[in-house]
C-alpha cells in the first residue's frame, strides 16, 4: 500500500493551514468586523494613580455632536469584576473592582466614565470634554514598599496593602536546618521587573444585543471564550447559555487575553442599554496603562550549597506586585505557578518559600508567557550561578551535580510535584556540543587578556505545564475546571470538522490538530477541519493558555478520534462479513488480516455509518465522537539553553554572539510550528534580560506608556539561534507530546542574564538590575572594581 | 474635503475629515482592514502600505496627503489570484504566528527587495527595525526575507 502523502505527517513540517487568509489580508480580527449601527465607545481613564473624585461633569460630553449616550460609576450597573483564582490558605481579601470607578481611582487607567458616539472620533472628542475633580492622594508603586508601614493605602478593607501571603506546605524548620548545615550559602535581592505583554493586536470588542430574545452576542480579543462567557454573563447578568463569545482571529496574548478587563464587560453592557451594537477598541497607549501587566516581584533567595557541589536546600521570600486590582488570575501567579517551581530540574532536597502579593497604584498585573515559571528558573539559575562561583565550581558541573537523574514515568520532587519524564543531561550535553564549551572557555580567558569581555550562560531548566488536572485546580483555587473537549465530526463524503473548546491565537493548531487527526484516522490533512473559539459551535473550553492545547485538548482530539477508528473497524467488519478480531487498520483502511487489497477506506465507513441502512447490531448512527479528557498529572518539558555575549565595557554594549537552544517537548507533531514557538519565546525572553522594563515614577505615572518608550525587541538585536531537540515523551499523554509554548521564555532570561555577569565577572560585577542595557551595564562597571 | 485616492488600481473619490489618517481611510471608509493598527506612534509597522511604491506607514499620513496618489496595501499585493513570491516565502518559511504584523512585515519587505534585490542578513535585520513582532522572533521572517531575495529557494 502507499502511503498518501497528506495523512502520514505526523512529525512533518508542513506549511500552516491558517496562513492563506494571514497573508492576504483576508483574516477578520475584532476590530476588522462591522455592524450596522455600531457605537463607539471610548473609556475615560483616570489620569492620576490615586485619588479621590469629587465630581464628574459630563455636561459638555453630552452635548457633543454624535454623542448617544454618556455613562459613569454612578450611573453604570454592570457588575464589578471577578477574581477568578482565590488561593486556598493564604488569607486571600478580595477588595471589589468596580467595571468604573465611583468614588476612588488606584491607577492611571481606571475607568471613570464612558462615551458612546455614532463614530471614533467623535467619541474620543467628546470624551475629552469629561471633567473629572480629582482629590489627589498619595502613591505607592514599589510591592516591597507597600507593604511596608506606613504606606498609603489602596483598599479600606485591606491592611498593609496585603491581598494574601502565600506559603506551600514545606518544613521550614528542616529548611532552615539544611541552610545551617551548609558549607556556603548564596543570597541574592531579584527584581524581577514589570513587563508589558504587547500582544500586536491591541483588545477589542464588538457587542450585540438582542432585547427580544435576550441574547448578546459579543466578538472578543480573547484566549478563552468559554471563561469569558461564564465571567460576562455574571458581569451583564445575561444568562449563560444566551451569552456567545466569538474569538475571531486573535492577534496575540501572551497570557494578556486571558483575563475579564471591566472594558469588554462595559461594552457589553452599553450595547444593552442602547439597543445598538457597541465597539470599544483600545489604543496601544490605553492597552499600556489597562491591559495587565507581568512579573512585578522583588525576591528575596537563597541557596545552600556544599563543597562538593550538591545543593542543600533553596529558599526564598518574593514580594509580588499585583496592581491596584486583582486581575482574574493574579493570585495564582506568584504563588501556584511560581512556588510550585522551585525545585527546577533538580534534586534539591529542601525548599521553602513565601509570596507576599501587595496592591500598588498600578496596572493589574496577571498571567505573562511563562507566568511565574521565567521568575523561578531565573532566581534558579542565578543562584546556581553564584553557588558555582562562591566554591570555585565550573557552573555546568555544579549544573550536572545536581540534574534529577533519567526517568520516563514519574520523579517526585521536594516541592511536592511528581515530574512526568525528563532526561535533562542528554539536552545539556547536545547543547554543550553545539557550542563546544570547554574551548569556548579557553578562547574566553585568552579574550580577557586582550581586554574584551566573553560570557557564556547555561540554563538547565524544567517547567511545568499542560494545565492540568482538574482535582488540582480545584485544590490551588483555581475557579474553573482545566479539562478539555473535543468532538470530531465527519460529513457523509468524509470531511471532518473537529470542534474544540480551546482557542489558539497564532499557535498553529489548525494545522498540527489536523496532523493529529490525519495521523490517527487516515484522512487527508486537506479534509479536516479545526473549528474553534465561538461559544455557540465548539463544546465546553477553558481556554489557550499555561502551555496546555496541545498537551490536553490534542489529547482529547486524539481519543475521539481512536473512538473512530473503533467504530470504523466495526462497520468495516460488518460490510466486509468478517469477524472485528480479524480487521486491521492501516493509514485509513480497514481490512481482514492478511488482505490488504480488499479494504474499506475510512470514507466507506463514514458513509455507511452515517447513511445507516445496514449496521451492526447495537450501533448508533452516525461518524462522529465526542471526547472529555482531564489530564492525569502536568506536562513537564525540559531543556538546556546556552548565550554566548560580548560586552563593550567602554559603552556597556551587550552584543548577542551565539544562542543555542536544546528543548524536550516529547513528540514533535510539526517541527516547523515548535520551531516557531521556541524562537519567539527566546526572543521574549531576552527581552526582559535586555531592553524591557515597566517605569513608573514615584506620583505612579507610567513612563514606558507608548512604543516610543517601552523598549521591544527588534530584529537587529539577535543572531541565528541555533536549536536542537531531545525527546522523551511524556508518559501519560495518548502520543507524548508536551507543551512548548512558553520554554523560550522561562529559560532565556537567566540564560543572557547570566552570560553578561559571567563576562563581567573579571571586573567584579556580581549583579545589576534587569534589563541590561548599555547604560546600566555601563553604570555598573563604573562602579566595580573595574570602573 | 473631497480626495481621490488610487488603491489597489481603483480610484476612490470621497469626501474626507481633513484630520483622517490615511489607515483610517483604508480601514473605516474603504473597508480594506487587512492594514492594521498596532500602536498610536508610528513605531510598530503594521499599518505599513506602498505610497506610490515605497513603504510608508500609513499612520503617518493624512487621507489628503495622499490625494492623486496610488496607494497599494495587503490585498492588492497578489496578481491574478497568485500570491506575491514575498507572500509564498513568508508562508513557506513559516514567517508569522498570530498574524497581526503580517501585512505591514510584508509590504515593508517587498518594498525593501526593491531597493536592495540582495541584501545581507544584517541588512534584512536592520531594515525590519521599523516592523515590530511579538510571535515569531523574527528569525522565519528574516528567512522568508532571504528567501523571495533568493527567488524562492531559502
Amino acid at each position: 500500500m502507499t502511503a498518501s502523502p497528506s495523512t502520514r505527517i505526523f512529525g512533518s513540517g508542513i506549511r500552516r493551514r491558517e496562513d492563506p487568509r494571514l497573508i492576504t489580508g483576508n483574516a477578520r480580527y475584532t476590530d476588522d468586523i462591522k455592524l450596522p449601527g455600531t457605537l463607539h465607545m471610548v473609556i475615560v481613564r483616570s489620569p492620576v494613580a490615586h485619588a479621590r473624585i469629587r465630581s464628574i461633569d459630563t455636561s459638555a460630553a453630552e452635548a457633543a455632536p454624535g454623542v448617544v449616550a454618556v455613562y459613569t460609576g454612578e450611573d453604570c450597573s454592570c457588575g464589578s469584576v471577578p477574581c477568578a483564582w482565590l488561593i486556598p490558605d493564604s488569607n486571600l481579601l478580595t477588595p471589589e473592582h468596580p467595571a468604573l470607578a465611583k468614588d476612588r481611582v488606584r491607577y492611571v487607567g481606571d475607568g471613570v466614565a464612558i462615551v458612546l458616539a455614532e463614530d471614533r472620533a467623535q467619541a474620543q472628542d467628546a470624551a475629552d470634554r469629561i471633567h473629572v475633580d480629582y482629590e489627589e492622594l498619595p502613591a505607592v508603586i514599589n510591592p516591597e514598599e507597600a507593604a511596608a508601614a506606613g504606606a498609603p493605602q489602596l483598599h479600606d478593607d485591606v491592611p498593609n496593602n496585603i491581598a494574601f501571603t502565600w506559603i506551600p506546605n514545606g518544613d521550614k524548620d528542616a529548611v532552615d536546618a539544611a541552610f545551617d548545615a551548609a558549607d556556603v550559602v548564596v543570597s541574592e535581592r531579584i527584581v524581577q521587573q514589570r513587563l508589558q505583554p504587547t500582544a500586536m493586536e491591541p483588545r477589542s470588542a464588538l457587542a450585540q444585543w438582542n432585547g427580544a430574545t435576550e441574547e448578546l452576542t459579543l466578538w472578543y480579543t480573547t484566549q478563552n471564550p468559554h471563561i469569558h462567557r461564564l465571567l460576562i454573563s455574571g458581569m451583564t447578568g445575561v444568562a449563560e447559555h444566551k451569552v456567545r463569545v466569538i474569538a475571531p482571529e486573535v492577534g496575540g496574548g501572551f497570557g494578556s487575553k486571558i483575563p475579564v478587563y471591566a472594558d469588554e464587560a462595559l461594552t457589553a453592557w452599553a450595547a444593552m442599554q442602547t439597543g445598538r451594537p457597541v465597539k470599544w477598541t483600545e489604543t496601544r497607549s490605553e492597552n499600556y496603562v489597562t491591559t495587565i501587566h507581568g512579573r512585578d516581584h522583588i525576591e528575596y533567595v537563597e541557596l545552600a550549597v556544599n563543597n562538593d557541589g550538591k545543593v542543600a536546600g533553596i529558599r526564598g521570600k518574593v514580594y509580588a506586585g499585583l496592581g491596584a486590582y486583582l486581575s482574574t488570575a493574579g493570585p495564582g501567579i506568584p504563588t501556584i505557578l511560581h512556588g510550585l517551581m522551585y525545585s527546577g530540574a533538580y534534586t534539591f532536597p529542601q525548599i521553602y518559600c513565601e509570596s507576599i502579593g501587595v496592591f500598588t497604584n498600578t496596572t493589574p498585573v496577571d498571567a505573562y508567557r511563562g507566568a511565574g515559571r521565567p521568575e523561578a528558573t531565573f532566581l534558579i539559575e542565578r543562584l546556581m550561578d553564584k553557588a558555582a562561583q562562591a566554591i570555585q565550581m565550573d557552573p555546568v558541573e555544579l549544573r550536572r551535580i545536581n540534574l534529577i537523574p533519567p526517568f520516563i514515568d514519574g520523579h517526585d520532587v521536594a516541592i511536592g510535584l511528581t515530574y512526568d519524564s525528563g532526561n535533562y543531561e542528554a539536552a545539556l550535553d547536545q547543547a554543550l556540543g553545539m557550542v563546544n564549551y570547554d574551548t569556548f572557555r579557553s578562547q574566553q580567558a585568552k579574550a580577557r587578556d586582550e581586554g574584551r569581555y566573553f560570557g557564556i550562560g547555561v540554563t538547565t531548566y524544567s517547567e511545568i505545564c499542560g494545565l492540568g488536572p482538574s482535582q488540582v485546580a480545584g485544590a490551588v483555587g483555581f475557579q474553573g475546571g482545566l479539562w478539555e473537549s473535543a468532538i470530531i465530526r465527519v460529513s457523509p463524503s468524509g470531511k471532518v470538522q473537529a470542534l474544540i473548546g480551546t482557542s489558539p491565537h497564532g499557535q498553529g493548531e489548525e494545522t498540527t490538530f489536523a496532523q493529529l487527526i490525519a495521523n490517527e484516522l487516515g484522512f487527508p490533512v486537506e479534509d479536516i477541519e479545526i473549528v474553534s473559539g465561538d461559544t455557540n459551535r465548539t463544546p465546553m473550553g477553558f481556554g489557550t493558555y499555561g502551555s496546555r492545547t496541545t498537551p490536553v485538548t490534542g489529547a482529547a482530539l486524539v481519543k475521539a478520534a481512536r473512538k473512530l477508528r473503533e467504530k470504523g473497524r466495526l462497520m468495516a467488519a460488518h460490510l466486509l462479513e468478517a469477524s472485528a478480531e480479524d480487521i486491521e487498520y492501516d493509514d485509513g483502511k480497514f481490512f481482514v488480516r492478511g488482505a490488504p487489497d480488499n479494504a474499506k477506506t475510512i470514507q466507506d465507513v463514514t458513509l455507511m455509518t452515517t447513511l445507516a441502512w445496514d449496521l451492526p447490531e447495537g450501533m448508533d448512527p452516525g461518524f462522529e465522537e465526542s471526547q472529555f479528557y482531564d489530564p492525569p498529572n502536568f506536562v513537564y518539558p525540559f531543556g538546556t539553553h546556552i548565550a554566548i555575549v560580548e560586552v563593550d565595557v567602554e559603552s556597556g554594549e551587550v552584543k548577542l554572539l551565539r544562542y543555542v537552544a536544546v528543548d524536550d517537548c516529547g513528540p514533535q507533531i510539526n517541527p516547523t510550528i515548535v520551531a516557531g514557538q521556541i524562537h519567539g519565546g527566546i526572543v521574549q525572553g531576552i527581552g526582559q534580560a535586555l531592553c524591557e522594563g515597566t517605569i513608573y515614577d514615584d506620583e505612579g505615572q507610567l513612563l514606558t506608556g507608548s512604543m516610543l518608550d517601552y523598549a521591544m525587541p527588534r530584529a537587529d538585536m539577535f543572531p541565528w539561534l541555533e536549536l536542537g531537540h531531545t525527546e522523551t515523551p511524556s508518559p501519560h499523554h495518548p502520543v507524548g507530546v508536551k507543551g512548548v509554548g512558553e520554554t523560550g521564555t522561562i529559560a532565556s532570561t537567566p540564560t543572557v542574564y547570566n552570560a553578561v555577569i559571567d563576562a563581567l565577572a573579571p571586573l567584579g560585577v556580581e549583579q545589576i538590575d534587569m534589563p541590561l542595557s548599555a547604560s546600566r551595564v555601563w553604570r555598573a562597571i563604573q562602579a566595580s572594581n573595574g570602573g | 474635503m473631497q480626495v481621490a485616492i488610487t488603491v489597489n488600481g481603483q480610484t476612490y473619490e470621497r469626501d474626507v475629515e481633513p484630520r483622517l489618517l490615511l489607515v483610517h481611510f483604508l480601514r473605516e471608509v474603504l473597508d480594506l482592514t487587512g492594514t492594521k493598527v498596532g500602536c498610536d506612534t508610528s513605531q510598530c509597522g503594521s499599518c505599513t502600505v506602498h505610497l506610490d511604491g515605497v513603504a510608508l506607514k500609513s499612520c503617518t499620513m493624512l487621507a489628503v496627503q495622499a490625494d492623486g496618489r496610488e496607494v497599494t496595501t495587503i490585498e492588492g499585493l497578489a496578481q491574478n489570484g497568485e500570491l506575491h513570491p514575498m507572500q509564498e516565502s513568508f508562508w513557506e518559511h513559516h514567517g508569522l504566528q498570530c498574524g497581526f504584523c503580517t501585512p505591514g512585515m510584508i509590504m515593508a519587505s517587498t518594498a525593501f527587495l526593491q531597493q536592495n534585490a540582495e541584501p545581507t542578513e544584517a541588512e534584512i535585520r536592520h531594515n525590519l527595525e521599523g516592523n515590530i513582532c511579538r510571535c515569531t522572533g523574527y528569525q522565519n521572517i528574516v528567512r522568508a526575507v532571504q528567501a523571495a531575495a533568493n527567488g524562492g529557494d531559502g
